[in-house]
This record gives structure tokens, C-alpha cells and sequence, in this order.
């Protein structure tokens, strides 16, 4: 096996250990966007957000800026936002609505499936000229799993649903908790870390971290009256584990089992909406069985490599998403997913844990950025200081939700890409199952 | 003072009551004096027990707290909260906390029904932590009520960050 200079993987001590230097030379940066960016697919937006025909959003998806509209017939579009013409980003608003895109530079006209439909003066290009051929550039490849879409800007991938491997069945968990669809709310949490966009991978399903990083959110749960030991104590059910879902992609979770009971990191729920809860929780027991049920239920951190990160607390789930601008500082864009028949107790219960816990001004974002800009600043001493521990957990069969095997995943696979090592799996990595195949662990043990 | 004509869209009016301002200014520099000092205990006893502090999404100034995301919507219980731990040093992003400066302007007043003052500011705060400088730019939406040791108390702030994106500031880890 080749001997990757950034990862040394040592499965006889055991030890993990990632070379700080990944976190702050320009030239990994660099590498990183051709060999990871460039190849992976990459989370555009949720076909929620553009609900009607002729709906648009733009935004910057692996550093090109693209727009994601919905066509008159219903079908989800996304084409590059640079005019064919001379190039200029033909829409510039964050939302909007309408059914021709215009170039205001010299007047171009694009329908929403991304076609030239009008130039002033047309005839000025003669007989030959190809409109056909001119409309808005559509990236390689488009597609949608659950309502989530993805692009990739290389020709030369497998497709989304290959790709997600494992993770299909983790978006599904998601995807299923409304039977009328899950939808992204109005607003989104636009924000940045002074810090390398690796950190917010490893951040994002840290089990690690919460009893010391987030002393002052578990204060405040604490302080509003909630058993923190029922957070952290399965009432049944599987414990909260790692696990690898293959091609880079892991997730934290259990199934407590606890039949809707347990709202998770959030405030207790008053005894109608718990009612609610409980009942929802019931009905989808029937569509989908219990164990379905029970994990849907129960709260769950992934990474999709590279940079998708979506966080379920039971009462609030986050879907973000990250870019390095350089080495050492990275735009985050979060929204918020709710179930778009949620009754109105248990969505202001949601409104209020998402804020509490999650964003750039709640009682815990604020703090994982604090300590990535902090890490960030150690690895300054790169050359002195050079390695990071990654380790924890190595020595169990089966590491748990605050092991450190999801990062190992996540790593296996940057180094795959950046240097070709081909890292052996630390155990077996999930499989796709379906929502009606095996509960959640059993499949693994 | 602020209404929604016809057209849907903010009614700005030319003047509140003047003879207002004063009383309002006054609660408004010293309640900053306080932030900016980091006496958050007094500043805390300001708010009426059910107050709401608010801040909208930068892409949704306009948002409503029950539907749309918000960056901070605060009932008394997780203001103090907020705040407690902003005193006890485990609010990581503030410990040791920023130097803050903050400016409040362009302040009016006018009452609204049941002696509710309705207040607009604009307010400009810098933090200064950890070698770096950023500005927070914005408005005040504020109702007040008459009471509390400072002759007035805090029922509702609405504090619409006048910036695009929280970029590079990254965070609110101050009040605002
Ligand atoms: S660049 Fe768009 S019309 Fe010329
Ligand atoms: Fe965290």
C-alpha cells in the first residue's frame, strides 16, 4: 500500500492521525477542488424551494454560480448563470419568480428551461446563426434524490444514487417524515468560519464535543427543566452508533425506541404537542414499521462527502453546506427542513429548538466556530505541531455515536482522492437497505 | 410610525413624538452603555418577563418568527439563559468576550395604544476579539413600556442586521 504523506491509518496500535498541513496549504486547496469538488456530487438545493413553475434561486454550488429554476412543465432545472452571449450572470437576486430569464447586459432572453428564446436583433447574425445552441449551460450532470438536488461538475461520475450509497437510506429518514413533503422554510443562515472547511465536516458529526463545547446549551436543557440523563440513555431500541455508509459518507445515530417520546437536544414538549409527536410517530409506524419509525425518530448527524452535512435533533433538522473561499476560511449556508404538515405546536417547537441550538446566533453554532477558528489558529504550527489525533473509538468493534470512526470515513475517503491510497474499510460499511429491509443495526453487527 | 400602506410596503412616517425622544434616548445609550461594559445582569433586568428579542434571517428582514427562519428568537427564559452563560464564561465564542463599541442613532419615538412606546433605531456595532475587527450595521424595531428601574422596559426588539450575509462576521455571539 502506498504511504500517504497526510493520513497515516495504523490499525495495529491503533492510531489515526491526520498532517495538519491539509488544513492550511494553498496547494492541497487547489488539488482538493479538482480531485474532490470537481468530482463529487455537490447538494444544489431542495426542490421545495422552488415550488412553483417559473420559481428561481441562485446561488454558488462548487464555486460556480448556477441557478435552479422550476419549468413550466414541473421539471427541476439548474443551469450555469453566465450568459452564452459574453457572459454575464444573468440573474443576480437570491429568489425571485418569472418565466423568461434576461440578460440586461445586451438583452438575451432565456426561458426556465435554460433555452435562448429572444435576441434584440437576431438578424444581425445571419441565416446560420444556431440559437439551439446558445442557451444557458446546463453542468454535466442533474439529479434529485427525495427532493434533494445534486450536481457534479465532472462528466465522469457514477450516479446519484450510487453515489449516496448508504446515505440514500439516511436522506430517506428524512424525506419520509411528512407524507405531504418536507420543505425548507424561508431564510436562510448565511455565515462563515475563519477556518478550514474540513473542520465543519469533522464538526458536523462530532458525538465528541457536545458535553464541553455545548456546556452552556445542555446548561440551558437543564435549566428549562429536561432529564438531560434521557438524552443520552437509550430507552430501548439500539444504541446511537458511527457508521460508515461507503464512498466517504457516515452518519451518527440510534433507534431509542422510545415510540416518539423522546424529543431529543431540545426543550421538552408540552403535553399536546407531545400528544402530536406521539401520534405522528404512530402513524408512520403504520405506513413504514416501527423500526423505520423509531430511527426516523430518533435523531441522526450525516456527511455526505464532501461538504453536505444534514443534522436531525428530532425537534429541528438543519441541512448545511460549506465551501472553502481559501485554506483557512469557508462560506456555510444552512437551511431549515420541516414537514410541510406539521401541526402548529410541534412547528413552533421546531422554530424554537432549531434557533436555540443551531445558526450563527443560537446557544451552540456560535461555539463549534469558535473552536475551528481555534483550531485553525494551532495549525499555524503546523511544521512543529503536525499531526491531528483521530483515533478515538479504533479499539471498538463497533465505535459509538462520540467515537471518532465517522471522521476516519470521512478522511479514508479525502485521501483516496488526494493521493490515490486506498485506505481498508475499519468494518463493514453499511448498505443500502430500504426503509423495509433490516432495522438500523442489526444490518451491521 | 411604521404601518403598511396599500401597496405592501413600509410606511415610513415623517416624525414620532419628539418630546419622547429624549426619554427613549437616554434608555437606549444607557442600555448599550451596559452591553458595550458587559454588565449583562443589569442590562437583563431591563426586559419585561414576557419580552421576545428578535433577529430576522439576513435574507428575510421581513420574516415572521413562526414560519420563517430567524437567527435568534428569545423568550425571556432563553435570553436570561443566553445571557447567564455569556457571564459564566461557557459561551466559548465569548470568553474572554469581545470589546464592543456601539453607536445608536437616527432614534424615534411615538406611543402607540396602552402607553407601548414604538421605537426605530439604527444602530452600528463593532466587536473587536482575536485580531480581528467586524461591523454590525442595522435597525431597531423596539417597543418599550413604561417601568423598571430605568423608567422604561423592554417588551419586544426586532434587531434587522443591515448586511446581506453574516459574512465575514460569521457569527452573533454578542446581543444586539
Ligand atoms: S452578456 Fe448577456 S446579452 Fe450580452
Ligand atoms: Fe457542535
Amino acid at each position: 500500500m502506498t504511504e500517504s504523506p497526510y493520513v497515516i491509518d495504523d490499525r495495529e496500535t491503533p492510531r489515526f492521525r491526520v498532517r495538519r498541513s491539509t488544513m492550511v496549504a494553498s496547494e492541497i486547496l487547489d488539488e482538493e477542488r479538482r480531485q474532490i469538488f470537481d468530482r463529487s456530487w455537490l447538494y444544489v438545493g431542495h426542490e421545495s424551494e422552488i415550488p412553483a413553475p417559473h420559481d428561481f434561486r441562485t446561488r454558488s454550488v462548487g464555486g460556480r454560480p448556477i441557478i435552479l429554476t422550476r419549468h413550466t412543465d414541473g421539471s427541476v432545472q439548474v443551469f450555469i448563470n453566465s450568459c452564452p452571449h459574453r457572459g454575464m450572470q444573468v440573474e443576480s437576486r437570491p429568489q425571485g419568480h418569472g418565466r423568461f430569464l434576461k440578460c440586461f447586459y445586451h438583452g438575451w432572453s432565456f426561458n426556465t428551461e435554460g433555452a435562448l428564446v429572444a435576441i434584440p436583433d437576431e438578424a444581425s447574425y445571419g441565416e446560420n446563426f444556431d440559437r439551439q445552441n446558445l442557451g444557458l449551460v446546463h453542468p454535466p450532470h442533474v439529479a434529485s434524490y427525495r427532493g434533494f438536488v445534486f450536481l457534479c461538475w465532472s462528466a465522469d461520475v457514477v450516479d446519484l444514487e450510487t453515489y449516496l450509497a448508504g446515505a440514500a437510506d439516511i436522506l430517506d429518514l428524512f424525506a419520509d417524515q411528512s407524507e405531504t413533503g418536507m420543505r425548507v422554510i424561508g431564510g436562510t443562515h448565511l455565515y462563515a468560519a475563519r477556518a478550514n472547511w474540513k473542520l465543519l465536516s469533522e464538526n458536523s458529526y462530532d458525538g465528541y464535543h457536545a458535553l464541553t463545547t455545548h456546556h452552556r446549551y445542555l446548561a440551558m436543557l437543564k435549566a428549562s427543566g429536561k432529564d438531560l440523563q434521557s438524552v443520552f440513555r437509550s430507552s430501548g431500541g439500539t444504541p446511537a452508533l458511527g457508521w460508515d455508509l461507503g464512498n466517504g459518507h457516515a452518519v451518527i445515530g440510534g433507534s431509542d425506541g422510545s415510540g416518539g417520546n423522546n424529543t431529543g437536544l431540545g426543550r421538552d414538549l408540552s403535553g399536546p404537542a407531545l400528544v402530536k409527536q406521539i401520534a405522528r410517530r404512530d402513524r408512520f409506524a403504520e405506513l413504514y414499521g416501527a423500526d423505520w419509525a423509531d430511527r426516523m425518530f430518533s435523531g441522526r448527524n450525516v456527511v455526505i462527502f464532501p461538504n453536505l452535512a444534514l443534522v436531525d435533533l428530532i425537534m429541528g433538522i438543519t441541512i448545511r453546506t460549506y465551501y472553502p473561499v481559501s485554506p483557512d476560511y469557508m462560506e456555510v449556508s444552512a437551511w431549515s427542513l420541516q414537514p410541510s404538515d406539521d401541526e402548529p405546536e410541534l412547528r413552533q417547537m421546531r422554530q424554537e429548538n432549531f434557533l436555540t441550538f443551531w445558526g450563527p446566533a443560537g446557544l451552540a453554532t456560535p461555539d463549534d466556530i469558535e473552536a475551528l477558528e481555534r483550531c485553525q489558529k494551532g495549525f499555524a504550527a503546523h511544521d512543529q505541531a503536525p499531526w491531528s489525533d483521530i483515533s478515538r473509538g479504533m479499539v471498538r468493534s463497533r465505535p459509538a455515536f462520540n467515537d471518532e470512526l465517522q471522521m476516519r470515513v470521512f478522511w479514508r475517503e479525502w485521501d483516496r482522492r488526494m493521493t490515490g491510497t486506498v485506505h481498508p474499510l475499519e468494518g463493514p460499511a453499511l448498505p443500502r437497505s430500504g426503509r423495509l429491509a433490516l432495522p438500523y443495526v442489526s444490518a451491521n453487527q | 410610525m411604521k404601518g403598511t400602506t396599500e401597496a405592501g410596503r413600509t410606511e415610513i412616517r415623517p416624525a414620532g413624538r419628539p418630546d419622547l425622544r429624549g426619554q427613549v434616548e437616554d434608555f437606549l445609550f444607557y442600555e448599550a452603555e451596559l452591553l458595550d461594559r458587559w454588565q449583562l445582569d443589569t442590562w437583563l433586568a431591563l426586559w419585561t418577563p414576557d419580552c421576545m428579542y428578535l433577529v430576522p434571517a439576513t435574507d428575510r428582514a421581513e420574516g415572521d418568527p413562526d414560519v420563517d427562519l430567524f437567527l435568534i428568537r428569545d423568550d425571556h427564559f432563553l435570553l436570561s439563559q443566553r445571557v447567564a452563560s455569556m457571564l459564566d464564561g461557557t459561551a466559548w465564542a465569548e470568553s474572554p468576550h469581545a470589546t464592543t463599541q456601539r453607536m445608536i442613532t437616527n432614534v424615534r419615538a411615538s406611543e402607540v395604544a396602552g402607553g407601548v412606546i414604538e421605537v426605530h433605531a439604527n444602530f452600528l456595532i463593532h466587536r473587536s476579539r482575536g485580531g480581528r475587527c467586524d461591523a454590525y450595521p442595522g435597525r431597531y424595531e423596539m417597543r418599550l413600556v413604561p417601568g423598571g428601574p430605568a423608567g422604561l422596559r423592554i417588551l419586544l426588539r426586532r434587531a434587522v442586521v443591515a448586511l446581506e450575509e453574516l459574512r465575514p462576521q460569521g457569527r452573533i455571539s454578542i446581543i444586539l
